[in-house]
């Protein structure tokens, strides 16, 4: 057990990329990447308590019927683990405060945005102040974009990158706050952590299609304000390698190593640093 | 009572949704709103307290960031006309399935059987329109008259304390199931109007065989055992007509079929699918000896190949054409997801990987007047679209691999081919994991899905034309949550050994997969009433041949039953017990204890009478057009990129996530800005191994207008031109058959029939030919042989139309290549040789022509160059590789260039020819085999030592500039275009789409 990175995936009900979120996870070191069903959690056998670094992946939960990740971010406020009282919610309130870390990518960050885990302003994990709704193309999307990456946020899972390269696949990315107010809290305290950008990662950019859905003020993705928990619509564990890059048959200076791989290596080395 | 929530958008929050309707209102009608807003409606038809129903409404039903909420009564202001659209009795809602478990999570209580929740979307549209207009609006574009309902008000009419009227679409039902015997004692006449109005769809020499089989002594004796009399039951005809329906029993492609060639050479030939299809499996795996690659075929539900020690590839293409012309989105998705459960279902169960999709239709701009009962060819294109985007998508499975096609005929019939491929280890518990046996005493085990009249009668209706009667059953929505839900835990059962056997319900439902399982004990007792209903009210006859989806069958050896459904319990997946299998040669299935069906085994799976066809094959008279070769070349390329067949498909490709998973490494879209058109699709399936799986296809229905027997031997060349241009392995791959036709049946309504099947037997020999030629083993494939529409007196009949898949193996996926130029310098070479080949091509049918001189395959050469290409991928010698299809050359050139953003500068004196042609043929024969490849000066000299031998020519060179320039056969400048002119031309017509 003793100085073991423990990263663990959540998956079920129309979870989608947990096999390659898996594989990022390991790639960047993690010595047990566990992929766990959600029904194993409310079972009781698996705890939260028992992992690092926790992982809440792509696709589409009950089949973002109700909004994206509504359902699902309903499910863990309200059903109970097996023989306690606590709820799924309970024992991630207590993650957090654990002081471990968790990445929402394209519906894992719209659960977390729905359960108040992000931006969390001023630190209250329950309450919502963001969302993300339907694209202003009003159509799902598969496409490249450039990330500027906010080298003041306090992100840690960004550390050390200017600029990501990455796949967004979703109806529903588009970032809106509650209100101005947060926006500007948000931009203040440099949680907006990657913007979508022109292909130089320069200044932020509105215009579709490199802003692939109107996001406001060009927002892909988010961290709380301790810069452990963050959540973002493009998929790093899509390009983890270089042959995952839609042009690598035509650069090939490109590194072995894909840029999304960047994320989970941080993530990996602060908890080998700050956790173990 | 009945709860209502309405949920909508705060005023500052752009309704995209309510826009993009707002534009295809205008797009497909013509009707020009000032503003469409939407409003989401759940009407909860359940005991809960005001609290309750509050919390929901401000939970999981709302977002409080962008949404407001109302709780019985409006948020609508501001419209001229409300049009609210919610489903008909007993349509799969998905949307209300997900809001009622979460009103469980919430309350910690179930829902009574009763109970439920109900969706229905609320369009507010403004502007200046009539109730009429609104009318039109809700029939022709919001809603579907066969799934769903809709009531429209007037802003002067409406209710602004209660706004809409509740309505609970709940599917009441006061008819007792019970068992009816039927009269079979009857006249030919009234035999054939029982299968008619019975949907039965079988025909009098099938109905006199049930007849005579019912007047045996010995047949009687041993119902009357069973309590059964003389009369079928209403379950046992259902039953046999499921069983022997076109769709299950392929009765064309099993007939004897008496042929005449033009010659006037007969020949007789018995079932098309042993003669041909299977056969040439057969030789093609002994020509194989050591390297065969096949290890399940034509046996189960998805062909199984070897991918390698370890690993085992799975693939089956499925084709869901009679409901996505009724019900365009519901028809696709359930196609989607309903192909996705045959690899599931195929051995003891596979991990899907990716999925392929190839659609035809007529012009989404056909602007003719429709016949009746058709939809819009846009509606059609909007609606398959969607379906098979959320079919795919949910399900986490990407896209990689398909094509749109065009022809007017598709008006009649839309085909949708949907494929799905997937992964299973070599061995599974020590058995190899592509073989399954049900043994006897298993129990039969349901799991997935509730049964509801869903579906009823889908296979026997696939067997029919489109008229007037086809049922409201047919039409069906998938529900890829329950299926997702079900394929999690079913993997888990099958990786700890929980079950014998495994399969899917589709066509026929029950009484398919548990016919076809209890194949391997010979006989099974099935409780009809224990299967998990809906709704109340079916029929035991319903039950079992219901076509509700998401449902998985299996066989389960009793003393691991308990730990089976204890873990589909804790994984929210319902199954149940519903009986055993047993040896006792009978289909037996009871009803509370009364017997439903007691039939032998083989009178329902061997009973059907062969059906014998004639075919009389007379070559249509076309003749090559005469016209002169157009003044503006630079015109004529750009009208050529611009063809429905030819032209971007990009706004299709980028709604289907291709890259999920992670293992798409040759996606649908390459090039220097991501929109390029590449030939196949290569994906890495293990993370740790870089061997790559290569799907591509081929499909050219055109040339079916001047012999079917070149269709499908370019569609064959096609799809492996297009594997081998990407890096497939020419000696590991195979091919899976799809045949699209129209009826073939000489009759009143058919009366060319016999040319029709013709048609079918020559398409049949080119696939015996050249599939063996080219060692090509066919490892699964599907038919659909009733792609007509009849109503009155119009009949359109579509195309024949074969989709040819392929599968197969890169060993190293680092090599592979995609069609874009990729240096300024590097050389252009076409390999292949171009013939006076343009009949049936795109070119002449922008002249409005089809022409005599369809492309021919000359198998030989073809493979020794596709051989070749393949040494000289292996040793990294092309830049890149991009195959000659429709528009031929000029196409081809035109794309390449605008992928890789450079110019090429071409020579079209250095094309290689066996006879002298005009300009415009050169750049557009379809002539089958070639390639255009580039590649770096410095390779020259190997790649030409490589190619010494076959035809091969350097025909110029990517330019550093931006222009494609083409030097005619006078050495003048016939076509110098930019490549941003080009590629505007190729990506403006579906842009919108």
């Amino acid at each position: 057990m003793a100085k073991q990175v423990r990263a663990v995936v959540i998956s079920g009900n129309g979870t989608n990329c947990e096999r390659e979120v898996a594989n990022a996870c390991r790639l960047a070191g993690a010595e047990v990447v566990d992929i766990v069903h959600v029904a194993e959690l409310l079972s009781g056998r698996v705890r939260l308590d028992d992992y690092h670094f926790l992982n809440l992946a792509g696709g589409f939960l009950d089949g973002d019927d109700l909004g994206s990740a509504k359902a699902g971010a309903n499910r863990l406020c309200h059903a109970v683990v097996k023989d306690s009282t606590e709820t799924l919610s309970d024992q991630l309130q207590r993650f957090i405060a654990d002081g471990k870390l968790i990445m929402g990518v394209c519906n894992g960050f719209q659960l977390m945005t729905k359960m108040g885990l992000l931006p969390a302003l001023g630190g209250d994990y329950r309450k919502q102040s963001a969302t993300l709704t339907f694209n202003d193309g009003g159509r799902f999307e598969d496409r490249w974009c450039y990330l500027k990456v906010d080298s003041e946020s306090p992100c840690i899972f960004t550390r050390g990158l200017d600029g990501i390269y990455l796949p967004v696949r979703h109806g529903e990315g588009k970032f809106v706050v509650e209100s101005d107010l947060v926006l500007q809290e948000i931009e203040a305290k440099h949680l907006a952590v990657v913007k979508y950008s022109s292909a130089e990662y320069q200044s932020p950019v509105m215009e579709y299609p490199l802003n692939p859905n109107g996001s406001v003020a060009a927002i892909a993705g988010v961290c709380d304000e301790t810069g452990r928990l963050f959540g973002l619509m493009p998929h790093p564990e899509a390009y983890l390698h270089r042959t995952h890059h839609p042009r690598w048959t035509r650069e090939p200076e490109l590194p072995e190593d894909g840029m999304g791989l960047l994320l989970y290596n941080n993530a990996v080395e602060y908890i080998r640093e700050s956790l173990l | 009572m009945a709860w209502r929530i309405v949920v909508g958008l705060k005023d500052n929050v752009r309704d995209a949704r309510g826009e993009r309707v707002r534009r295809e209102i205008r797009e497909h009608l013509g009707i020009e709103l000032r503003a469409v807003r939407t409003l989401d409606v759940y009407t909860v038809d359940a005991q809960l307290s005001e609290e309750e129903v509050a919390t929901a409404a401000a939970g999981p039903f709302s977002d409080p960031i962008i949404q407001d909420y109302a709780i019985n009564q409006p948020l609508a202001d501001d419209f001229d006309v409300l049009v609210e659209v919610g489903y008909r009795p007993g349509v799969t809602d998905n949307v209300g399935r997900t809001a009622r478990e979460a009103i469980q999570y919430q309350t910690g209580r179930d829902f009574a059987a009763e109970e439920g929740v109900y969706t229905s979307v609320q369009y507010l549209l403004s502007g200046d329109i009539s109730v009429d207009d609104a009318e039109r609006i809700a029939r022709d574009f919001l809603g579907n008259g066969l799934i769903q309902r809709w009531d429209i008000v007037a802003r002067a009419d409406f209710d602004s304390i209660q706004g809409v009227s509740v309505t609970v679409p709940k599917v009441t039902s006061s008819t007792k199931p019970e068992i009816c015997p039927v009269d079979l004692e009857i006249s030919d006449d009234e035999l054939m109007q029982i299968s008619r109005q019975g949907m039965l769809a079988l025909n009098l020499e099938e109905m006199k065989a049930i007849q005579l089989f019912f007047r045996q002594e010995k047949v009687l004796a041993a119902r009357k055992q069973v309590g059964l009399g003389a009369m079928p039951t209403d379950a046992e005809l259902e039953a046999l007509a499921q069983t022997w329906s076109e769709h299950c029993k392929h009765k064309i492609f099993s007939a004897l079929i008496e042929y005449e060639d033009d010659q006037g050479q007969k020949e007789v030939i018995n079932s098309l699918f042993k003669s041909c299809i299977m056969q040439v499996t057969a030789d093609v795996r002994k020509a194989k000896g050591d390297e065969d690659i096949c290890l399940s075929v034509f046996k189960d539900n998805a062909g199984v190949i070897r991918f390698n020690d370890d690993w085992s590839l799975v693939f089956k293409v499925e084709t869901h054409n009679s409901p996505s012309a009724l019900d365009p989105y519901g028809g696709a998705l359930t196609g989607i997801v309903g192909c996705n459960r045959d690899p599931f279902g195929t051995g003891m169960g596979a991990r899907l990987m990716f999925n392929t999709d190839v659609f035809c239709f007529a012009s989404p701009f056909y602007d003719k007047p429709l016949p009746p009962r058709l939809l819009h060819p846009r509606r059609i294109f909007e609606g398959v679209v969607e379906g098979v985007e959320h079919g795919g998508n949910k399900s986490g499975i990407p896209t990689v691999n398909g094509s749109l096609v065009f022809d007017e005929r598709f008006a009649g019939k839309p085909l949708v081919y949907c494929g799905t491929g997937a992964i299973m280890p070599r061995m599974l518990n020590g058995k190899p994991c592509h073989e399954k046996k049900a043994v006897v005493g298993d129990r039969i085990v349901m799991a997935g899905g509730r049964v509801g009249k869903d579906g009823i009668h889908g296979a026997t209706f696939s067997s029919e034309e489109l008229h007037e009667g086809s049922p409201v059953t047919a039409v069906q929505i998938g529900d890829p949550i329950t299926q997702r839900r079900m394929f999690d835990f079913l993997i888990i059962a099958r990786d700890r050994g929980l079950y014998n056997a495994i399969t899917d319900n589709g066509a026929g439902g029950l009484s398919s997969s548990v016919g076809e399982m209890s194949e391997d004990t010979g006989g099974f007792e099935m409780h009809l009433d224990r299967a998990p209903l809906k709704y109340s009210g079916l029929q035991p006859w319903e039950i079992l041949i219901s076509e509700a989806q998401e449902r998985m069958t299996m066989a389960v050896p009793p003393e691991k039953l308990t730990e089976f459904s204890t873990l589909a319990a804790e994984m929210g997946v319902e199954i149940t017990d519903l009986g055993q299998f047993t040896d006792s040669g009978y289909f037996h299935c009871l009803y509370q204890g009364e017997t439903a069906t007691y039939l032998p085994m083989e009178f329902i799976h061997d009973g059907v009478p062969q059906m014998v066809l004639s075919a009389r094959w007379i070559p249509p008279t076309h003749q090559e057009p005469d016209f002169p070769q157009p003044s503006d070349m630079d015109a004529t390329l750009r009208q050529m990129l611009g063809r429905l067949d030819i032209c971007s498909k990009e706004s299709v490709v980028r709604r289907y996530d291709h890259e999920v998973q992670a293992g798409t490494v040759i996606k649908p879209l390459v090039g220097v800005t991501n929109d390029g058109p590449s030939d196949a699709a290569v994906m890495r399936p293990l993370f740790d191994s870089f061997e790559g799986v290569v799907v591509a296809h081929g499909i050219c229905p055109s040339y079916s207008d001047i012999d079917t027997y070149h269709m499908m031997a370019n569609a064959i060349d096609e799809g492996l031109r297009n594997y081998v241009s990407v890096g497939g392995n020419i000696d590991h791959v195979a091919g899976l058959d799809n045949f699209c036709w129209c009826d073939p049946v000489a009759s009143e309504k058919t009366p060319d029939g016999e040319y029709k099947a013709a048609q079918l037997v020559r398409a049949n020999q080119a696939l015996y030919n050249y599939c063996l030629a080219f060692g090509v083993p066919l490892i699964s494939g599907k038919d659909s042989m009733k792609n007509d529409y009849m109503v009155g007196d119009t009949k359109i009949s579509i195309p024949p139309t074969v989709l040819f898949s392929v599968i197969g193996k890169i060993n190293d996926l680092r090599k592979a290549v995609t069609m874009d130029a990729k240096a300024p310098g590097d050389l252009v070479y076409l390999l292949g040789s171009t013939h006076d080949e343009l009949g049936g091509s795109e070119y002449y049918a922008i002249h409005e022509k089809i022409g005599r001189n369809v492309p021919k395959v000359d198998a030989k050469n073809a493979l020794q160059r596709y051989r070749t290409v393949n040494k000289a991928q292996e040793e990294g010698l092309l830049a890149s590789c991009h195959d000659l299809s429709d528009g031929g050359l000029g196409v081809a050139m035109a794309e390449t260039a605008f992928a890789g953003g450079f110019g090429l500068e071409v020579d079209l004196g250095k094309v290689p020819t066996d006879v002298a042609m005009r300009e415009d043929k050169l750049l557009y024969s379809e002539s089958a085999s070639r390639l255009l490849v580039t590649i770096k000066p410095g390779n020259q000299k190997r790649f030409e030592d490589l190619f010494s031998d076959q035809v091969c020519a350097c025909i110029g060179l990517v330019s550093g500039d931006e222009y494609l320039k083409i030097i005619g056969l006078q050495s003048k400048v016939m076509v110098h275009s930019t490549i941003d002119d080009l590629k505007e031309a190729w990506q403006s017509p579906l842009r919108e789409m």
